[in-house]
């Protein structure tokens, strides 16, 4: 576990560095484990029911990997308003990509919106979404 | 040949890197620009000052030849003209992390003068100016920077709250992403006005585009802005960050509950200390007031609505972006004139005003000007200055429901109105939904909105009512 000791290192010196571990450590390992919940707690000197409590209150923060593709697909009422829910009775999930609801990713006048890893996507309509779903 | 090109999230979302990466192979230079917020054009192209519209790779030829149809000068078209830009001032025009172009642009004006008149002036200036606070509540800016100033505290800090999770907002991801610098020198403004040695921007995590930008603005302005630090945050996907104790207690490394108040975060804030927590659009705003001073920006608005907002037209909107103007315009000449109404073309039935936290308004008020106590004294709020059209195919009561359902998953789970109203709400909708003792269960719903308007901690519990209620005052046939 170099790896998770290395974002520590790296944050230790923050003020308030709980935050920033736990996003490097989604980042670099996909998920939370209990064993990175154990090591953050002993490095930061808190409870490992204080660093589980963070972890399961943010949206971000995985307890298991996830082994599919994620397109995190913008359902607020922006994109409710350009016909997102329509698009998605028409396509669903695939064995192979999961559509993970977010709540707005600041693309509000082109929408329906999407974003792959760090990759936007907008003016979704089906074809658009299906193309990207079996692009990723 | 110079081309520019926006590099902002909707630029690239509609494919703004393939038509740069198209015009480069044809020879051109390409320049990545901010947006001029005209959405619905993206990707824009600007070609000595004139425009091509929803440019796609195979018309760059075409356009680079000349026989392209141009929109005709960008800064002349009527979306723009009518506007009072002064924070989005340098929106489309300069390279976003160029400290060459943002000296070149009047940069780093207000903080020399600033520094040269001393924190108790720059308070007075900002109070001076009617700025309120643009992340919803509209608090006066210069009172809370001058009780932090006053406050006692072994460090001081100033927050800047970029967790702009309201759908139909993006007017602080467009800061963020096309004029970094201005943010960072209104916060070091901030911190030299209260005595603050350090500010934290606490972006979202949905905002990776905005998170690269800052964090590379940051850096590259350090020495500037020097004594004052700033270090970027990021959040984990939680919509409730967005409101500001809750955000204190993210950046502390905890659960990002909502604080009861008082202590307001002025006197105890992050860690304790004295904090100025102000939205980026509030910070944004500060070095225009301190180059230009507080009676310019003061001049625009009405009423106790100072200076100019930058509003967000989003949803069902054919002409939608992000068009700034002095307070006081109507909410009909937003939609219809600037907006040109719904992008299906159909007719217009509901308007959200100030994110999922704000009323449904329908046509009839559309005589409403942009104004705070407007807005309150009608129910609603402007929030962020979001705009979310919908079309008549809209169904009142599912938005209802939504808005409870978006409650009870978004819920910090502290205060009983919000963690248990919210999904009893959801159920309650449900019930009229399908025709189950509607009269007695919208009485039910009224008297539960009551419950979480007067009983809730923080705006999220306590203004969900807002498009609960709005929907059923306004929209009764939807429920019936």
């Amino acid at each position: 576990m170099t790896a998770l000791a290395d974002i520590i290192a790296a944050h230790a010196d923050k003020e308030g560095p709980l935050l920033p571990i736990l996003n490097d450590v989604q980042a670099v390992f996909g998920y939370v484990s209990e064993e990175a919940v154990r090591e953050v707690a002993a490095a930061l000197n808190l409870t490992r029911a204080e660093v589980h409590g963070v972890v399961s209150f943010y949206h971000d923060f995985r307890k298991e990997p996830e082994t599919r593709r994620i397109v995190k697909l913008c359902r607020a009422e922006a994109c409710q308003a350009r016909g997102v829910d329509a698009l998605l009775a028409d396509i669903g999930e695939t064995p192979r990509v999961k559509i993970e609801t977010v709540y707005c990713l600041g693309l509000c006048s082109v929408g329906p919106a999407a974003m792959v890893g760090e990759n936007v996507h907008a003016r979704l309509d089906a074809e658009r979404l299906t193309a990207l779903m079996a692009s990723v | 040949m110079k081309v520019r090109i926006s590099d902002d999230a909707v630029a690239l979302a509609c494919g703004a890197d393939a038509v740069a990466a198209e015009f480069e192979k044809a020879g051109a230079e390409v320049e990545r620009v901010s947006s001029w917020g005209m959405h619905w054009l993206e990707p824009l192209a600007d070609i000595g000052g004139l425009g091509y519209g929803l440019v796609t790779a195979d018309q760059v030829a075409a356009i680079l030849a000349g026989t392209a149809p141009s929109i005709g000068p960008i800064e002349a078209h009527p979306f723009l003209a009518r506007q009072d830009r002064l924070t989005f001032a340098r929106a489309g025009k300069t390279r976003p992390v160029s400290l060459d172009d943002y000296y070149a642009t009047g940069g780093w004006v207000g903080l020399a003068k600033a520094r040269s008149m001393g924190g108790d002036a720059v308070i007075q200036t900002v109070l001076d100016s009617g700025l309120r606070g643009r992340g919803g509540a509209g608090f006066p800016a210069g009172i809370k920077w001058r009780t932090v100033a006053d406050a006692d505290g072994q460090r001081k800090y100033i927050v800047c709250n970029a967790d702009e999770g309201d759908s139909g907002t993006f007017a602080d991801r467009m800061v963020m992403e096309g004029d970094p610098f201005m943010l960072i020198e209104g916060m070091a403004i901030a911190g030299l006005a209260v005595g603050a040695q350090k500010g934290f921007v606490y972006i979202r995590s949905e905002y990776p585009h905005a998170i690269a930008k800052m964090t590379s603005a940051v850096s590259a302005c350090a020495r500037l802005v020097a004594p004052f630090e700033i270090e970027i945050r990021v959040g984990a996907g939680a919509y409730v960050c967005g409101e500001e104790t809750s955000l204190l207690n993210s950046l502390e490394g905890k659960r990002g509950e909502v604080r009861a108040k008082p202590p307001l975060p002025a006197h105890e804030g992050l860690f304790g200390q004295p904090t100025v927590v102000n939205n980026v659009l509030t910070l944004a705003a500060i070095p225009w007031i301190m180059a230009n001073g507080s009676e310019a920006y003061a001049g625009y608005g009405m009423g106790r609505s100072r200076g100019t907002m930058p509003i967000q037209l989003a949803g069902n909107i054919k002409y939608g972006g992000l068009f700034e103007t002095a307070f006081g315009i109507t909410l009909g000449e937003l939609v219809n004139d600037i907006g040109g109404g719904t992008a299906s073309g159909r007719p217009v039935r509901a308007v959200q005003v100030g994110g999922p936290l704000g009323a449904y308004h329908p046509v009839s008020d559309f005589n409403l000007p942009f104004d705070y106590e407007a807005f309150t004294a009608a129910d609603g709020l402007i929030g962020h200055g979001g705009i979310v059209v919908f079309d008549d195919s809209v169904n009142m009561a599912r938005q209802a429901r939504f808005a409870m359902e978006f409650c009870a998953a978004e819920s910090c789970g502290k205060c009983t109105p919000c963690r248990l109203g919210s999904t009893r709400g959801m159920e309650t909708i449900d019930r009229i939904i399908t025709g189950e003792n509607r009269a007695e269960n919208i009485e039910l719903i009224t008297d539960l909105c009551e419950t979480m308007k007067f009983g809730s901690l923080c705006a999220l519990g306590g203004f969900t009512p807002y498009p609960v209620m709005s929907a059923i005052n306004h929209f009764p046939e939807d429920f019936a």
